[in-house]
């Protein structure tokens, strides 16, 4: 008896465990999605060989491993296809964020843990080149993207996604008039409802300081900055802090945060109570544009199938993907968007932008000087 | 009486278990710390500060920030510890000691904050104390306390309960006060376990990451969030590994000084006594404000999350735990797909840390050369960061494609675990007497027999409350999990709640913290089906 109650806590996991397969289980068989269905037809090949292609070919000869950010996410069975065409299996290993990414690939260099990384954005591309993380590759796909996408010039890493980092607003609770403008928040009534993120510690928080330094210039930002600061700004470290913890939709009293053109899309989405119009708005003169990069890993021992991966990746089946699952866009312009992003993204005019070769010689130096400005 | 000096040179000669068994366990649970601890801290000190130079090191090491952040991290973590055990030992006493209603459910109830994530008991707690923002450093405390009051609340009353409690009375009868006898004879009997949970405590909250982050600001710097800054935004390795080399010479320099405490300090003898029903009007008191002091402390930003996990839209409703089935479009799986990887790394992590953590005690309780290493070397793992040993992994497992394994994260968990099953057993080990040992071996015990009979069911408890926490460390792992979970096979809970907060939307909010009241609730039962096999005084309720 005392030696079986030993084995009562094993047990009782293991029942909860299956208890939780279980109820996934009939959930899936409830509500069937597009992409189970792509799995059902390879399942069923067998019996409808007429249509598609026998199971020996579905049999992949090789992995090809992508390392990418936690932000990472895609349809189910989306990679199938790309299995069927070229016989590459692909195993997607996530890294942390885009910082994170970079620094065990440069830790990991000569050795790395996948043959190709997806995630280094403009902000850290120019590190991760000169650390010379990426083996040159050039896709034939690019033709349908549009130059101002190619920001390094010797095709070592391929533009996949893009998106702005833009100041968003809770319409409802702003007190006041609703800002129409990052000029605004210099004012102290509206940078005292302001959070924002350390742009030492946060993409999105260094993304916004690079926005200003863009907007108002090498020599302009530290007084834009000044008066937020004296205005009252709030600075959390993190994204999920700020606009989960001071913003309003996590029971705080900041109505104006730094996020991204798209978070009133997924304010949508994700909505609880039905909207007829996203609850936040957005600033557009104060975006600054993030590039998502993919790059063939030096020292894979794989390449071809790395770039078979990246050209999947440019092409139109993932391109059509990334919006409802990463919040950002395809940068092939002949991939239409979802429903969802034309009613209730807002669209950006002039987004923000600085040359990566000059962020990262300045990175320290500016989020330094920032930190003396804000942080005082 | 049964005090005489702790058995470190007279173990061996004591009869027990089979001098090679001990020795072949010491050299399995050091052979598994040198694999999983050392190579890798190694190897990624050794990466980041090839071609390095001493004056380099030297510059580093001599910046005044350095100097402010070790200050800094060493005293908010002292002073954590200082309060944890404060407010700790009495609740201790109370579930240790007193049978009265409610015991298990506060037993149970003081390890649900071990699992939850940082980042939505951070926020709670913001939320819960007004004043966070104008008072770092006191946010920072109330946090540590609510997070690591069950490892002093556990280990030290799981050892208190089995304490020899006649010179306690023998000094009554003979007219000292309580206060006296409590003073003079339980707090000395305690030391030992008051120095391994204190130092477990300290060192959680030495690397504490995620409350550091959200309540302390962004301008409060500890080692840890410097090691980070350093490694990640500023990709300036060699200072992230020069810092990271301070926090292993911290944790190893604390490591060796509490061993030696703990082995001078051991009082043997141990009577596991029955739960007594208070007697005095001090017990009745010690009962309420145990309870009202956990209610508080831990049940107010518990209760914050339980409340917000049912809200939805201006109603409130179960919603949120329902859409945990449902794969939502941001994470890879769905958050019950999710809960169970984590039930299943959580038995293999405790599988691990218990196999290794027995081996480990019997060679620590042996104290030979290996035992002392290991006493020392199993801690590191809770003093250095999960950004040091996560990188040491990817740098040093390249072999084999180790780095690759699914198995990578549970036995991650279980090096994480492994303190706890020696912080509880080896103190228990400690403190039976040799002369025990002896008469049984007189009498014809066979070694094994009296490992078994005399041993067994005194390492057994501790080893109970060692695996309870190395679940729950498992469970509520996220730091070096987020470095070596790659796919969706190894997508625990911890990573899925991260990752539904950093998407807007009020549906992946809610379903944030529901999955986090789940992990919540997985762990009490876990403490409370532990609880019912541990045996002491179950008869009493």
């Amino acid at each position: 008896m005392r030696k079986l109650s030993v084995w009562i806590p094993a047990i009782t996991m293991a029942v909860a465990m299956v208890l939780v397969a279980c109820g996934d289980d009939g959930d899936d068989g409830a509500a069937p999605s597009e992409a189970d269905q792509t799995a059902g037809d390879t399942d069923t090949a067998e019996s409808d060989d007429a249509e598609e292609p026998t199971p020996e070919a579905v049999e992949p000869e090789t992995t090809v491993r992508l390392l990418t950010h936690d932000s990472f996410s895609v349809s189910d069975g989306l990679f199938d296809q790309f299995t069927l065409d070229t016989g590459i299996d692909v195993e997607v290993v996530k890294g942390g964020d885009a910082g994170e990414l970079v620094s065990r690939a440069i830790l990991t260099a000569g050795e790395p843990e996948a043959d190709v990384m997806f995630g280094v954005d403009n902000t850290f591309l120019q590190r991760a080149l000169d650390a010379e993380l990426f083996e040159p590759y050039r896709s034939g796909v690019l033709d349908s993207i549009p130059d101002e996408f190619e920001l390094d010039p010797d095709n070592q890493v391929t533009p996949i996604d893009y998106g702005d980092v833009c100041v968003n607003y809770w319409r409802s609770e702003v007190d006041g008039e609703v800002p129409t403008s990052i000029d605004d928040l210099a004012q102290p009534e509206y940078a005292a409802q302001f959070v924002t993120m350390d742009p030492e510690a946060s993409s999105p928080g260094f993304a916004f300081l690079l926005a200003t330094i863009a907007k108002y210039g090498e020599d302009g930002w530290q007084d834009y900055w000044r008066q937020v600061a004296d205005g009252g700004v709030a600075v959390t470290s993190g994204w999920s802090d700020a606009y989960y913890g001071e913003f309003i939709p996590g029971g705080g009293d900041k109505a104006i945060v730094t996020s991204y053109a798209t978070s009133p899309v997924a304010e949508m989405i994700f909505a609880t109570v039905d909207y007829d119009e996203p609850p936040t708005g957005v600033l557009t003169d104060g975006c600054f544009r993030q590039i998502e990069f993919a790059g063939v890993l030096a020292g894979t021992d794989n390449p071809e199938a790395a770039g078979a991966l990246i050209d999947f990746m440019v092409g139109p089946e993932f391109q059509a993907d990334i919006p409802l699952n990463m919040f950002v866009f395809p940068v092939n312009e002949s991939v239409p968007v979802p429903d969802a992003f034309d009613q209730w993204a807002t669209t950006v005019e002039n987004p923000l932008t600085l040359d990566p070769i000059e962020i990262e010689a300045n990175r320290s130096r500016w989020t330094e000087e920032w930190a003396e400005i804000v942080l005082r | 009486m049964g005090r005489d000096r702790a058995p470190v040179t007279t173990a061996s000669r004591t009869p027990g278990l089979n001098p090679w068994v001990v020795r072949v366990a010491g050299l399995l649970a050091a052979g598994f710390i040198t694999a999983m601890v050392v190579w890798p801290l190694v190897a990624v000190l050794r990466r980041s500060l090839t071609g390095v130079g001493p004056s380099r090191i030297g510059e580093i090491l001599t910046r005044s920030s350095t100097a402010d952040v070790v200050v800094f991290t060493v005293m908010q973590a002292l002073a954590s510890t200082a309060v944890t055990l404060i407010i700790g030992l009495p609740v201790a006493y109370v579930v240790a000691k007193l049978a009265f209603n409610g015991r298990s459910v506060l037993r149970a109830a003081v390890i649900v904050p071990f699992v939850l994530p940082t980042v939505v008991v951070a926020a709670a707690i913001k939320a819960t104390l007004d004043s966070a923002a104008d008072a770092p450093l006191f946010a920072i405390i109330y946090a540590h306390v609510f997070f690591n009051l069950a490892v002093v609340v556990r280990v030290v009353g799981g050892y208190w309960s089995q304490l020899d409690s006649r010179q306690v009375e023998a000094a009554r009868m003979l007219g000292a006060s309580p206060w006296q006898a409590w003073r003079t004879i339980t707090l000395r009997q305690l030391r030992p376990v008051l120095f391994g949970s204190g130092l477990l405590v300290f060192l959680f909250c030495f690397t504490s990451y995620g409350v550091i982050r959200v309540l302390g600001g962004v301008r409060t710097a500890t080692l840890e969030t410097e090691i980070h800054r350093y490694a990640i935004a500023r990709a300036e390795f060699d200072v992230a590994a020069v810092l990271a080399a301070l926090q292993l010479l911290v944790v190893l320099t604390l490591a060796w000084l509490s061993a030696r405490f703990q082995r001078r300090y051991t009082v043997v003898g141990n009577r596991p006594r029955r739960l007594h029903r208070p007697t005095s009007g001090f017990d009745r008191l010690l009962i309420t404000g145990s309870t009202l002091t956990v209610a508080v402390v831990q049940g107010l930003p518990v209760m914050a999350m339980v409340g917000q996990s049912v809200r939805v839209g201006d109603g409130f409703g179960l919603d949120h735990y329902r859409g945990l089935f449902d794969r939502v479009d941001v994470l890879p799986v769905s958050a019950a797909e999710a809960v169970a990887n984590s039930i299943l790394f959580a038995v293999g992590a405790t599988v691990v840390a218990v196999t290794v953590g027995l081996a480990a005690a019997v060679a620590i309780h042996r104290g030979d050369g290996v035992g002392r290493w290991l006493e020392a070397f199993a801690l590191v793992p809770l003093g250095v960061s999960a950004v040091t040993l996560g990188f040491g992994y990817l740098v040093a497992f390249t072999v084999l494609d180790l780095r690759e394994s699914i198995w990578l994260v549970p036995v991650a968990h279980a090096v994480v675990g492994l303190p706890f099953v020696i912080a509880a057993t080896v103190p228990a080990l400690r403190s039976i007497g040799r002369r025990i040992r002896e008469a049984a071996a007189v009498l014809g015990a066979s070694p094994a027999m009296v490992w078994r009979t005399i041993d067994w069911p005194v390492a057994r408890r501790g080893m109970l409350t060692g695996a309870g926490f190395s679940a729950a460390v498992s469970l509520g792992e996220f730091g070096a999990t987020s470095f070596l979970a790659r796919g969706e096979d190894s997508f625990t809970a911890p990573l899925a709640i991260f990752r539904l907060l950093s998407t807007p939307g009020q549906q992946l909010r809610g379903q944030a913290l529901a999955l986090s009241v789940v992990l919540g609730l997985m762990v009490a039962v876990l403490a409370a089906v532990v609880e019912r096999n541990r045996g002491d005084g179950a008869t009493l309720l």
